[in-house]
């Protein structure tokens, strides 16, 4: 963790020098007042500068590492990598390394589960929502390709047998995917039936 | 498998010194007991139990590579 000391006439004195040394915003610095300034007999005698310590407080990417890092370690995988990038309200992470098929699991089981808890961890420090995407083996890609194709493959099926087709339980994500392939479809229709997490996507003639 | 459960609990409390975290160990199976603050039940259960399902199957993934069976079980 970077982290300065430094002083001057008043606190804010100290924390612009701060902000000039790390060459960080004032926003993402954490300030310890270690101590405060006294002005002293003519602003001479006796007068002490201020000093305060300033520390680059750590991005969500960063803590979401940190979290995700142990967690993985805990758990017994051997991650050669974790990626992250960060943009605005949003974090990118991919996990690399052996054994990814655990870390995946039945139909992206676990990572799903390891998406959610890193999410909970960044989103409780913060006040704004940051998404958090956690990703392995390319797998949301392919599942995405994947779900595309089945959509499609289903909606034919439905425009020549004329008869519904429900579709098995989806999270709201996977869901998505399925309702915007078919959108634009000439023939069927898609909707949501079921309560979570047992809501289904329905595809129906139009 | 009790440190896994232990810190993902922590991470996620209010009261990280409250959590307690017992392991009953089986031939086969391995049951976690997760204890922590009655004010911190919501943030380890969740909406519809979502959150103590997220730490089952992230708890289920890392006993599997060990070859047991794990039970996580929160009081």
């Amino acid at each position: 963790m970077r982290s300065v000391e430094s002083s001057g006439k008043t606190i804010d004195e100290a924390i612009l020098m701060a902000v000039a040394q790390l060459g960080v915003q004032r926003d993402n610095l954490e300030i310890e007042i270690l101590e405060e300034p006294v002005k002293g007999l003519f602003g001479i005698i006796g007068a002490r500068d201020a000093r305060i310590r300033a520390t680059v407080k750590k991005t969500p990417g960063e803590k979401a590492k940190e979290f995700l890092l142990e967690m993985l370690e805990l758990m017994g995988i051997e991650a050669a990598a974790v990626d992250v990038s960060e943009k605005s309200n949003c974090i990118n992470i991919e996990i690399k390394g052996s054994g990814m098929g655990l870390l995946i699991g039945y139909r992206g089981e676990t990572l799903d589960a390891i998406q959610y808890l890193v999410s909970l961890y960044v989103n409780k420090q913060t006040e704004e929502y940051i998404r958090v995407i956690v990703d392995a083996e390319n797998y949301r890609a392919k599942r995405e390709e994947t779900l595309k194709r089945l959509a499609r493959r289903l909606a034919h099926k439905v425009a020549k047998t004329k008869k519904r087709v429900v579709l098995e339980p989806m999270n709201p994500y996977e869901r998505r995917i399925i309702h915007s392939a078919l959108q634009n479809n000439r023939f069927v229709k898609t909707y949501s039936e079921g309560e979570e997490p047992h809501r289904r996507v329905v595809i129906a003639l139009k | 498998m009790g440190e896994l459960v232990k810190f993902i609990a922590q991470s996620l409390v209010d009261n990280p010194e409250m959590v307690e975290v017992r392991e009953i160990e089986g031939e086969q199976s391995v049951i976690i007991e997760l204890k922590v603050a009655p004010e911190d039940m919501g943030k380890v259960i969740g909406k519809q139990g979502r959150i103590a399902k997220a730490i089952r199957t992230v708890v289920k993934a890392a006993a599997t590579k060990q070859n047991k069976r794990a039970i996580v079980e929160i009081l």
